[in-house]
């Protein structure tokens, strides 16, 4: 009998010309979290869809309880009693929270003593026990597509659990929850744990893994770099083992002072009473703004309205004194706003299309000749300026976007809005899913930008980097703007009591 | 930045890597025309560049469509539609069973103008219901192809259209050069000036720009400041444009028109598109690509045709040629797994 439930060694797996993972390995202890680290782009995930059976290894082995076996496909990785909750949530919205826990395993009957029908009273009832586990109080009978993102992961996470599952495959969890719903999230991990479960977590968030993780593994380029247990490492020498290299600087220093108020925003509320309500504030030259707040503080839902993809009621917006009129994105970008979505996949890239086209498509006005016809010289300039100026690694202009790292992607829509020259930049989670290395960079473009006299408003959901980045934070609770913090009041503490401050 | 540079046979191989259907397709017109002689004859491939310019108009139409996720079911009636108006507007003012005794014969442009104005209201209804009602193209282009097919009907009186303005007929049907030796005909130099134009608004224009980005994300296109709605209803818009030139077009070759011309043109014209690369699941197409799609198609009927085939199993040839080409298609997605 081996010490470890589950077991990889020698992992290869190769994709078209890329080395996905290189002779990887992991050792998984029952009844403990095992944190797997790395940089974007490491493998981590492409290790954990072998181990679920989503991809076939082209080389290597894995052992549970000290057996060789082989993974097949998922459902044969749930027989064996591994279960993974996965990065983008693949639920059915429209079907109730048991429907999807039970998806594909219905708990049958026989009804008038042989037609096989689905034994609904059963599945709720099964589902209100599961979810009695995860400590989740729903009403089993509920659309999925009416929970919150966070509320969906703990049903999720109840769906691997009703599996009875052996390992847990986490992949970045707490990418969407808030601080009150990562608590409820670790108590259940405590929960499996105690019952001998062995939990494979992953994600970028350093203080969770120093705080739940027995064992860290570390993984970059595909490659193995080591395994230590988690009481032994520290947020800098996961990060220096993660990079390769050493990090000295977290945030850059920020060379310049806020100058006079140029962005007014008063009295701003959305058409649906529920959201953002009564929002005034304002923006100054060269200023960056940091915006904090729980999920669910309508942060979002105010920047989308500023910028015209919501509709809201009442309330003006003023640039350099006088009124914009912003009903659609197209009138804001012509009155020098623009806004980096949150969801970079959802409303950010155009996947299919090029490294130029994706550049490009907001500012084709500047690149036409005779009025109509788009000079391609001037945009392949464009996008050399870009590549050169933000570092943007791609291996042309015709490369699709969607084959670039999350960061470099970034650095692409960064680069579409800077081409209209706005005035006030509205980031949504500007360093979302983006690993460390390619975060500083954008933490410099985003100071750098603010140093060229642009206002900017930086929503995020990352205390540190909110506190690290930001002139002045605006915290957000429920619809409702609760107050501004700066300087020296700009404190973890204090920046979660305003965003807790219900009405 | 670095470029990187193939080889003449790695590009061929590429080629048919990524377009096996094709390459099968020519090799069997290459094989065909191999043992059966008369089809590399001049009239043969004229015959060939005809039948394609009229279903390569249809199918750049249907191509926007596509391209930005939605499709275009209205296309085969709408060109049955436009040849039966032409056909109304150009019968000749002393043929004996006009189907309006009282209106007067058309100028053969003037007629054009008339059916193009009334193509670009068809689209712009479709683009309007499906960007203002947000009623899918399926459905949108569903009903109105019902609708299109309906007025037809009325107006028609379910009779074919014939007696038309000879001079229309000739300018249609004319060729350049002599029948005898060396002729292109002058529908191949429509279809050359529309495949041109359509290439420059594709690649050159912000029209064509926001198309693509439209297919790619429509969500990040309109946070892009792109307007959405109106580059959809202008490439619906386009697409009726298209059809009522393929009608104009075809009513003229045909000599006739009646309510049934058209029926299926927008499966074929989808079909073309498809196996010429447009990409169903959006953002990616070219004009290059069309035109190929539509050309072995048309070649595939033809190769059928001098293969002696049933004619009532070409339905069932094309169809397989239809799902097949978009199987190998979404392959090219998937692999990747």
């Amino acid at each position: 009998m081996s010490e470890f439930l589950l077991e990889m060694r020698g992992v290869c797996k190769s994709f078209p010309g890329v080395k996905a993972l290189d002779h990887v390995q992991l050792q998984l202890r029952p009844g403990s979290v095992h944190a797997l680290m790395g940089e974007n782009g490491a493998g981590k995930s492409t290790l954990m869809k072998c181990m679920f059976g989503i991809y076939t290894m082209d080389e290597g082995e894995i052992y549970i309880d000290g057996t060789k076996t082989q993974i097949h496909d998922p459902m044969d990785a749930l027989k064996k009693g591994i279960a993974m909750v996965h990065q983008e949530l693949q639920p059915i919205p429209a079907r109730t929270i048991g429907e999807n826990i039970f998806l594909g395993r219905y708990p049958m009957k026989k009804a008038l003593g042989f037609i096989p029908v689905v034994d609904h009273k059963k599945m709720y009832e099964d589902t209100a026990e599961l979810l009695k586990k995860v400590r989740m109080d729903f009403d089993p009978r509920q659309k999925l597509g009416e929970l919150s993102v966070s509320q969906m992961q703990s049903v999720e996470i109840a769906k691997a659990v009703s599996a009875n599952c052996r390992v847990l495959i986490l992949d970045e969890p707490t990418s969407s929850l808030t601080q009150n719903e990562v608590e409820a999230l670790f108590r259940i991990i405590d929960d499996l744990k105690k019952d001998g479960v062995a939990i494979v977590y992953i994600s970028h968030k350093m203080d969770e893994i120093l705080r739940i993780a027995d064992d860290v593994t570390i993984m970059r380029d595909g490659q193995y770099i080591g395994t230590w247990p988690a009481s032994e490492m520290t947020t800098e020498s996961i990060i220096t083992k993660m990079v390769g290299r050493e990090l000295t600087n977290l945030y850059p220093k920020r060379e310049n002072k806020p100058a006079e108020v140029v962005f007014e925003v008063e009295n701003f509320s959305s058409i649906n009473p529920k959201s953002f309500r009564n929002v005034s504030f304002n923006l100054r030259k060269g200023e960056i703004l940091g915006v904090g707040g729980l999920v669910g503080a309508q942060r979002t839902e105010l920047m989308e309205g500023l910028f015209g993809t919501r509709s809201h009621t009442t309330g003006t917006i003023r640039y350099k004194g006088k009124d914009m009129k912003i009903n659609r994105p197209k009138d804001a970008i012509d009155q020098g706003v623009a806004m980096l979505t949150e969801d970079r996949r959802g409303s950010g890239i155009l996947g299919v299309l090029s490294v130029a086209d994706n550049i490009s498509v907001s500012s084709l006005n500047k690149y036409l000749d005779f009025g109509i016809m788009l000079n391609s010289r001037k945009i392949d300039a464009l996008v050399d300026e870009n590549v050169q100026k933000m570092n943007i690694k791609t291996p042309s202009g015709k490369t699709q976007i969607q084959s670039l790292s999350g960061g470099n992607q970034q650095k692409v829509l960064v680069g579409r809005w800077l081409a209209n020259d706005p005035d006030v930049l509205i980031l949504d989670e500007p360093t979302r899913g983006i690993d460390v290395g390619a975060k500083y960079e954008i933490y410099c473009i985003i100071a750098d930008l603010a140093a060229q006299g642009k206002s900017i408003i930086m929503i995020s959901s990352e205390m540190s980097e909110l506190i690290g980045m930001s002139d002045r934070i605006m915290v957000m609770c429920d619809g409702r703007v609760t107050g501004f913090l700066e300087g020296e009041e700009a404190t973890q503490e204090n920046i979660m009591s305003l965003a807790t401050q219900f009405e | 930045m670095q470029k990187t540079k193939k080889s003449p046979i790695e590009a061929i191989v590429g080629y048919i890597k990524a377009n096996p259907i094709v390459v099968l397709l020519v090799l069997a017109a290459v094989i065909v025309g191999i043992t059966k002689e008369k089809f590399f004859s001049w009239g043969n491939l004229n015959n060939l560049v005809s039948n394609t310019a009229v279903r390569f108009l249809i199918a750049l139409g249907v191509s926007g469509c596509l391209i930005t996720k939605g499709t275009d079911l209205s296309a085969g009636r709408q060109v049955g539609l436009a040849a039966c108006i032409t056909g109304i507007l150009v019968q000749r003012a002393d043929y004996a069973s006009r189907r309006f005794a009282n209106l007067p014969e058309f100028n053969m442009w003037v007629a054009l103008l008339i059916v193009i104005a009334l193509g670009a209201l068809f689209g712009f209804v479709n683009g309007t219901i499906i960007t203002r009602l947000h009623v899918p193209p399926f459905i949108t282009t569903l009903g109105t192809q019902t609708i299109v097919y309906g007025i037809c009907l009325v107006l028609t009186d379910a009779q074919p259209i014939g007696g038309f303005n000879n001079q229309y007929i000739k300018r249609v049907t004319g060729r350049i050069g002599d029948v005898k030796s060396f002729y292109i005909p002058y529908l191949f130099f429509v279809a050359l000036f529309f495949g041109l134009l359509f290439w420059f608004l594709y690649n050159k224009t912000r029209h064509g720009k926001y198309m693509y980005a439209i297919g790619g994300n429509e969500n990040a296109a309109e946070v892009s400041g792109v307007n959405t709605a109106w580059t959809l209803t202008k490439i619906y818009m386009l697409a009726g444009v298209m059809y009522a030139v393929a009608g104009y077009l075809l009513a003229a070759k045909a000599g006739g028109a009646s309510s049934g011309l058209g029926s299926g043109y927008e499966l074929e014209a989808i079909a073309g598109c498809t196996i010429g690369g447009v990409s169903t699941t959006g953002g990616i197409g070219t004009v290059g690509g069309v035109l190929v799609g539509v050309l072995v198609f048309e070649l595939l009927k033809i190769v059928l045709q001098f293969l002696g085939v049933n004619p009532y199993y070409n339905f069932i040839v094309q169809g397989l040629v239809i799902v097949v080409a978009v199987a190998l298609d979404i392959r090219k997605y998937i692999a990747k797994k």
